[in-house]
């Protein structure tokens, strides 16, 4: 196994899935000659040619809709969407043509839409959203959203295997951020099914993406206080693992629901909901969820530190819960 | 009838460190009429006293908590409306618990952790069963509800260590391990027969809630008898009133004062300097500006607001005696926090509002942040982040015409200044050719009672030596 960052484990999922079905192309903004905006598919051009790597016109709308028309032909096409705020451009062709394909003309839709996601760098409201609640309520998709470096690759690989659309947020914080062991041969992780990133007896930590590294640190805090907090990193928000999630609160009754975006109708609110219709008889509080406020992502660095939950909020979070 | 919704009152949450609170005074009997906000009783914390106002309108139709007892924050204090059914005899619980529990203790197996019979009560005792409703465990989570049917467990029963006394889950699962209730729902979790025992002769009738006895009690035999047992009650007592004495209860804040003043003096290595200022100049300033700043203004510039403020600049120049010792580091600001050590109205207590960043305060600043904290605190509307952060204490008995003191400091602070009583007096002064005489001039002592682990007595000699130069030379226009 080889130490790759998530960026790496990115690249290294898509070089072999290229290398493997020749069906699998990239087309996006600027993932040809220049390797793409983050460098993923940086030396992807010189590998496989022109033709499966495609730079695009500045034209979400025609980078989703020719994916959707190529996937009905027969091809596995992989989109780069440059910064995932900017898929609200391809909503219509997404929404309303690929998640609906199969359910009305029976049709798999095969396509895999990467989605460079999240805050952490000043890159105020156009660069930083964490779209996947929006998309995680239109049955038809698929929405991934790994946080390590295998589960990147993993999940890569599955999401283009896939019959159906997925959309897969790789959270840009995490890029060169995060290093981890990979596998170098091709593996899959499944879509659906969630991670147990810690251990832990007392309190339920749901959360995905970024800010599993954010609820380790909190956790760890709580260690102190002699409070052991389970964190499920849940990969995927769109089927996610409900079981787990169950079990997990089962066994704790106390559930603290983390994520990124925003908080009115984002997706902790599914899953607090979940656990109060059907885990009610096994709570021992309610169920609490952190998440940014309801606002567009702030440039200003204080004001984005504000915006995004902090270890500190998480801590200060899961205390209460603690103390209930 | 059966008409409005009972709504509860509970023990608010006065501050973020605050956990418990006293009921000092219910301000309406059980079965008044009440009107949402109105003030329903007054509450004593550790960091203020204050009134709680009602938080629905309806017929108080029940007190669960009495005067004078201290419970966490969260409990459930009284009823308001509810099935108005008629309001339930206001004497505490616990004497029908204790006398259950006791009866329970008697027969049977005190220890071996008898396996949970998930199924019953247990022989009941013949008197009815205590409402238990009573004890500030109001909710039941549902995993709690399930556990506790599952085990045949009463969760008021359950000794609480969620919020406000609530039983979490952890609480009935030890409980439940423990195996201490099995048989009788109604045991107290202990093994030990002692908690509730009390001495036979009731203390003086007007007490609110008998003094808990100091010893462990002798014998459960005369629990039937038993007198109310205070749980959280106050520290132990003579149990009886020897003739011409009378108990008063402490109040939580008499408590937090003789807590404080102790640990300070534990802490710190109080010493206390003294010097004597001139305040010609001032009282002069002062005879001037009282009319203005009364008229325009509504405040007095006391002599206390001149020295407030030429010690708020002085303390900048000394930041160690405006700073703390915090662990093995000295904590220095560019702030000056200033408490004020208030008298409560009633004479019976003590609160030090602070005047936050009075650095930035003007004569007149400060003159209306003192008055304006001042009457608040005599009020009890005081906030409590308003008696917190404070970092240095100013205190004035000179009121009384004391001429001098050595005050306790306000930990962590490193000192306090008490000003006394401006008082005539002959002073020697140089006339305008160098020669001494004798002058009358009104003359003010001034203490720093400083904390000699960090502020040496040169520093703090330094320190009163330069706030007496500001007060002697006070220029109207400088302030």
């Amino acid at each position: 196994m080889a130490e790759l960052t998530y960026l790496q484990a990115i690249s290294d999922g898509l070089r072999t899935e290229m290398r493997r079905d020749k069906r699998v192309f990239v087309i996006g903004e600027d993932v040809g000659v220049y390797g793409g905006a983050f460098k993923v598919t940086l030396g992807f051009q010189e590998e496989f040619g022109h033709w499966r790597v495609m730079d695009a016109p500045l034209a979400e709308t025609a980078i989703v809709g020719a994916c959707t028309g190529a996937a009905i032909m027969g091809m596995r096409p992989v989109a780069e969407m440059q910064f995932a705020d900017f898929i609200s451009c391809a909503w219509d062709h997404l929404v309303t043509v690929a998640a609906k394909q199969r359910y009305r003309a029976g049709t798999p839709v095969p396509i895999t839409v990467r989605l460079p996601s999240g805050g952490g760098f000043s890159g105020g409201p156009f660069h930083s959203q964490n779209p996947e609640s929006s998309f995680a309520h239109i049955p038809g998709l698929k929405c991934v959203c790994p946080a390590t470096p295998e589960d990147a690759k993993g999940l890569l690989i599955s999401a283009i295997e896939d019959p159906n659309p997925v959309l897969y947020f790789e959270h840009k914080h995490l890029y060169r951020r995060i290093k981890g062991e990979v596998p170098e041969e091709r593996y899959t992780v499944p879509i659906g099914k969630a991670r147990t990133h810690r251990d832990g007896d007392d309190l339920s930590l749901i959360t995905w993406g970024a800010m599993v590294y954010t609820a380790e640190e909190a956790a760890q805090q709580l260690e102190s206080d002699g409070v052991s907090v389970e964190i499920l990193d849940l990969r995927t928000v769109l089927p996610w693992d409900k079981q787990a999630v169950l079990d997990s609160v089962r066994k704790t009754s106390k559930a603290l629901v983390l994520h990124e975006d925003t908080r009115t109708g984002g997706f902790g609110a599914e899953i607090a909901a979940t656990i109060a219709e059907e885990a009610f008889e096994d709570l021992d509080a309610p169920v609490k969820r952190i998440a940014a406020p309801d606002t567009p992502v702030p440039f200003s660095p204080p004001l984005e530190k504000a915006f995004i939950p902090q270890v500190d909020d998480v801590v200060a979070g899961l205390r209460d819960l603690a103390e209930y | 009838m059966a008409t409005t919704e009972a709504i509860d009152v509970v023990m608010p949450q006065m501050g973020v460190s605050v956990s418990e609170g006293t009921i000092t005074k219910w301000l309406k009997q059980q079965g008044e009429q009440v009107e949402a906000d109105e003030p329903l009783l007054e509450i004593s914390t550790d960091k203020v006293d204050t009134e709680v106002p009602s938080p629905g309108s309806g017929v108080l139709t029940e007190i669960l908590v009495q005067e004078g007892q201290t419970v966490d924050v969260g409990t459930k204090l009284a009823v308001i409306g509810g099935d108005g059914a008629q309001a339930q005899a206001p004497s505490p619980p616990e004497p029908a618990t204790a006398e259950a529990a006791a009866e329970a203790q008697a027969p049977s197996s005190a220890e071996t952790p008898a396996p949970v019979a998930p199924t019953q009560p247990a022989p009941a005792p013949a008197e009815p069963e205590p409402a238990h409703s009573t004890n500030g465990k109001t909710f039941v989570s549902p995993v709690v509800a399930k556990i506790a049917s599952e085990h045949g467990v009463d969760p008021s029963q359950v000794e609480g260590t969620g919020r406000g006394g609530r039983v979490t889950k952890k609480d009935i699962l030890g409980f439940i391990e423990t195996g201490a209730p099995a048989e009788s729902p109604t045991a107290a979790p202990q093994p030990a027969p002692a908690p509730a025992a009390a001495p036979a002769p009731a203390p003086a009738p007007a007490q609110p809630a008998a003094p808990e006895p100091p010893a462990p009690a002798p014998t459960p035999a005369p629990a039937q008898a038993a007198a109310p047992a205070p749980t959280p009650a106050p520290a132990p007592a003579p149990s009886a009133a020897q003739p011409g004495e009378t108990f008063e209860p402490m109040t939580a804040m008499r408590k937090g004062i003789a807590e404080h003043m102790r640990r300070s003096l534990d802490t710190s290595a109080h010493v206390t300097s003294a010097i004597e200022v001139d305040m010609s100049k001032v009282t002069a300033i002062r005879a001037k500006l009282k009319n203005e700043y009364q008229q325009s203004y509504g405040v007095n510039p006391t002599y206390l607001i001149f020295v407030a403020r030429a010690a708020a600049d002085t303390l900048r120049e000394y930041p160690w005696i405006n700073g703390e010792i915090r662990g093995d580091q000295i904590v220095t600001r560019n702030y000056v926090n200033l408490g004020f050590a208030v008298e409560l109205a009633d004479g019976k207590g003590l609160i030090v509002p602070v005047v936050k960043n009075a650095e930035g305060l003007n004569l007149l600043g400060m003159a209306r942040a003192v008055t304006d904290i001042a009457q608040r605190a005599r009020d009890k509307k005081l906030l409590p982040d308003e008696v917190q952060g404070g970092t240095f204490t100013i205190t004035n008995p000179g009121g009384y015409g004391t001429f001098h003191g050595t005050p306790v400091i306000s930990q962590p602070q490193a000192g306090i200044l008490g000003t006394y009583a401006v008082v005539k007096r002959p002073w020697v002064v140089q006339d305008d050719l160098g020669q001494d005489v004798i002058a009358i001039r009104p003359i003010m002592n001034l203490t720093l009672t400083y904390d000699h682990r960090l502020v040496d007595g040169a520093l703090a000699g330094r320190f009163l030596r330069d706030l007496r130069h500001k007060l002697e030379s006070w220029e109207e226009s400088t302030y």
